[in-house]
């Protein structure tokens, strides 16, 4: 049996599930929205202000909206307890982290997308550097939320408060991450510096920690 | 002439903290046998079956399935079965065999299609039953899961109250399969709390209690029907 082939069938019905039952995608972008809302509300930042400050308040948001998308990918594994079905299974551990990782990606993406321009609006956004690196800064730094947080969501999955012991785990290991989203990004909305050195930052982050969740996650799916 | 076991423990302790759910279980278990395993609640049933199954470590001792001690390796030739459905709510019974059968090494469209529909048929279910299994009553959801675990043709299957909500009928056809399996060389380890369904067709019933196997008959003993 192919890892890709488990891959691409865990995905598929992630995504069906998904699709079926909106748990993640309608809580996250519920949630960002207040962000931007609630936000543009408590302040009322001139146009230099906003380019310093946005980079921060939209990771943040997604950070926060993010966890709630971690949350759901394991709590859907746990009803009926569908996990031991994969665990009795002769499949590899990891098809199955990937498959949740890339899952986790494409939800909070697809939350990006349509909160960025909103972010934009309401906080009169406009880049003075180079606008192109948004995007790398954006697949990596989505990348680095979403490893990280389906490896611990799937560690804290058997504790009786995952939802609190999810964000207890994740912030902190995300700090590196988060400073080099957040700088970057300022980086570019301000012009003031290049965000290169953040994005070789985000990339040397992604490489370590996907190495280390995909080595780790086959302990975290055989513990009782 | 005696066949050879296909399910060894050797002293088998399995403790949740400081609560031993396994006290020292030593048994064989022999290959094309049909065994009922009888107990009050907590009597360590469901953790001899998820142990066998290599979902629980032993604390001490050592299971031994079809000859290994390394159970993941044998993973593909056993059959899982539990209390709760181990199914996807949201998708239909098909999408959710489909997708067990990819696990299983089955990819091939034509083949899987082919393999789920038989089992699924197997149970007495409509494959092509479009309503998603959360809408399914409980007695179908027991019917699925079994489906579930037939799959991939197991050669130890390990049922864990497959009978629990089936209408007797349904439970009748259910154990008629059991034996058929049984007849085709598989073994079955069924924990249920109803052995009278399983009387006629069971080898041997096995009793535990407080996390030991206390005794073993060919009979189901009078007043536990």
């Amino acid at each position: 049996m192919s890892f890709l082939a488990i891959l691409r069938a865990t995905l598929a019905k992630d995504l069906l599930l998904e699709w079926r039952s909106k748990d993640a995608i309608n809580a996250m972008l519920f949630f960002s929205l207040l962000v931007v809302v609630i936000f543009s509300f408590a302040f009322d930042p001139t146009a230099e202000e906003s380019r310093r400050i946005a980079g921060g308040l939209i990771w943040v948001a997604f950070l926060f909206a993010a966890v709630v998308a971690l949350n759901q990918t394991w709590a859907r594994e746990l009803r009926n307890q569908v996990l031991d079905a994969y665990r009795v299974s002769p499949a590899p551990a990891n098809p199955l982290f990937l498959a949740k990782a890339v899952g986790n990606f494409i939800f909070v993406s697809v939350l990006e997308a349509l909160m960025t321009p909103l972010f934009v609006m309401f906080y009169k956004l406009r880049p003075l550097g180079p606008a192109w690196e948004l995007i790398p800064i954006a697949i990596l730094g989505t990348w680095a939320l979403v490893v990280n947080g389906t490896f611990f969501a799937a560690l804290s999955i058997r504790t009786k408060s995952r939802e609190i012991m999810l964000p207890l785990l994740l912030f902190p290991i995300s700090i590196p991450a988060l400073l080099g989203m957040v700088n970057a990004t300022s980086a570019i909305l301000t012009g003031e510096e290049s965000a290169k050195f953040w994005i070789a930052l985000l990339l040397a982050y992604d490489v370590v920690f996907t190495l280390a969740c995909l080595l780790l996650f086959e302990t975290i799916l055989e513990a009782e | 002439m005696p066949t050879p076991p296909i399910v060894v423990a050797d002293g088998v302790i399995k403790q949740f903290g400081r609560f031993a759910a396994l006290r020292g279980v030593t048994a064989d278990f022999a290959s094309g046998r049909l065994y009922v395993i009888l107990g009050d609640n907590g009597a360590g049933k469901t953790t001899l079956l998820r142990t066998i199954a290599g979902l629980a470590q032993p604390t001490r001792g050592t299971i031994s399935v079809l000859g290994s001690k390394e159970i993941k390796s044998v993973r593909a030739q056993i059959g899982y079965m539990a209390h709760p459905s181990l199914l996807y709510d949201e998708m239909s019974g098909m999408e959710n065999l489909r997708y067990f059968a990819g696990l299983y090494g089955i990819e091939d469209d034509q083949s899987a299609n082919q393999r789920c529909r038989e089992v699924i048929a197997s149970v007495k279910l409509d494959p092509e039953l479009p309503r998603p299994v959360g809408q399914y009553s409980q007695g179908m959801r027991q019917r699925m899961s079994l489906a579930r675990a037939l799959l991939n043709d197991p050669k130890l299957l390990l049922l864990d109250e497959p009978f629990s909500n089936v209408d007797s009928r349904s439970a009748q056809e259910m154990s008629g399969l059991l034996a058929q399996m049984r007849n085709r060389g598989k073994t079955l380890l069924v924990v249920t709390h109803q052995p009278g369904i399983l009387e006629s067709v069971a080898d041997e019933f096995v009793w535990m209690d407080a996390g030991k196997i206390v005794d073993r008959t060919a009979k189901l003993r009078e007043g536990t029907r």
